[in-house]
């Protein structure tokens, strides 16, 4: 990806992940979330990597997106009132987020990385990802199963309304 | 046209990150909170997928599949717990909510 190109991604970013975090309509907030997932699935495929790409469109802002606006339209949740948090908390609570910002990125800064290793054409597509998904990660993957299968459960466990208290 | 650094793209995680975490520790509704954990495991990807090119190596992509796994079941559960929580007191805001609290 050319720089101009990923300077414009990168600013869409921040701009939807702060309407994430700083919108007061709910709504608005998931709707942010869609955007900056989107724009990162774009940065997914400048980096050479289409199958994530993919999966990050169709999973996240395709179904764990959906699943959160579900439930805020469910609970009908109103727009939230002034912020019960005391205006220095919310200061100390900033300052804290930007100073760990800034501590990674003069982390980043400080490593030298090696220049990107030149990749074959089929990098990144279906074919190396399952390679490696079921050769070198295939116990990683079937615990995934498990625990997907708990969550499940745990979730129509959870969900499920009580016959009375 | 030059590629652009994968040190760019660590720096994008580390700004979306820093954003994350600041919403995770003002916001209080509670579905928001969800939503700035969400950009957390996002900015954490994005480090993965940009590294694993940097190396030439599809671990890290492999990675990111895991998260993804993992997210879908955190944000599925959670969510659920939300509910009930909803239908017991009515409220999401995470002030109000405080039993467990020591």
């Amino acid at each position: 990806m050319s720089i101009p190109l990923f300077l414009v991604f990168a600013v869409l970013t921040v701009v939807s992940a702060l309407v994430v975090v700083v919108h007061r309509n709910p709504i608005y907030c998931a709707l942010g979330l869609v955007s900056t997932l989107f724009l990162l699935a774009l940065l997914f495929l400048g980096l050479d990597a289409q199958m994530v790409a993919v999966l990050q469109i169709i999973v996240y802002a395709g179904a764990i997106v959906v699943l959160f606006l579900f439930v805020i339209m469910l609970l009908n949740l109103q727009v939230e009132e002034r912020s019960t948090v005391p205006r220095p908390l919310m200061a100390v609570a900033s300052l804290g987020g930007l100073v760990l910002g800034a501590l990674v990125l003069v982390g980043i800064a400080r490593t030298p990385l090696a220049a990107p290793v030149p990749v074959h054409g089929g990098y990144g597509g279906t074919e190396p990802l399952a390679e490696r998904l079921f050769t070198a990660y295939l116990l990683p993957f079937e615990l995934t199963s498990l625990l997907l299968l708990v969550a499940i459960v745990g979730a129509v466990v959870v969900g499920k309304r009580r016959a009375s208290p | 046209m030059s590629e652009t650094p994968i040190s760019w793209y660590l720096a994008l995680s580390a700004v979306l990150f820093a954003i994350g975490t600041v919403g995770v520790l003002t916001r209080r509704n509670l579905i928001v909170v969800f939503m700035a954990i969400e950009l957390l495991l996002n900015a954490v990807n994005l480090s993965f997928v940009a590294l694993a090119r940097g190396l030439g190596s599809m671990d890290g992509q492999v990675i990111v599949f895991f998260v993804m796994a993992v997210a879908a079941a955190e944000a599925a559960v959670g969510l659920a717990i939300m509910l009930q929580l909803y239908r017991l007191r009515e409220t999401l805001n995470a002030d109000e909510v405080t039993t467990l609290r020591w």
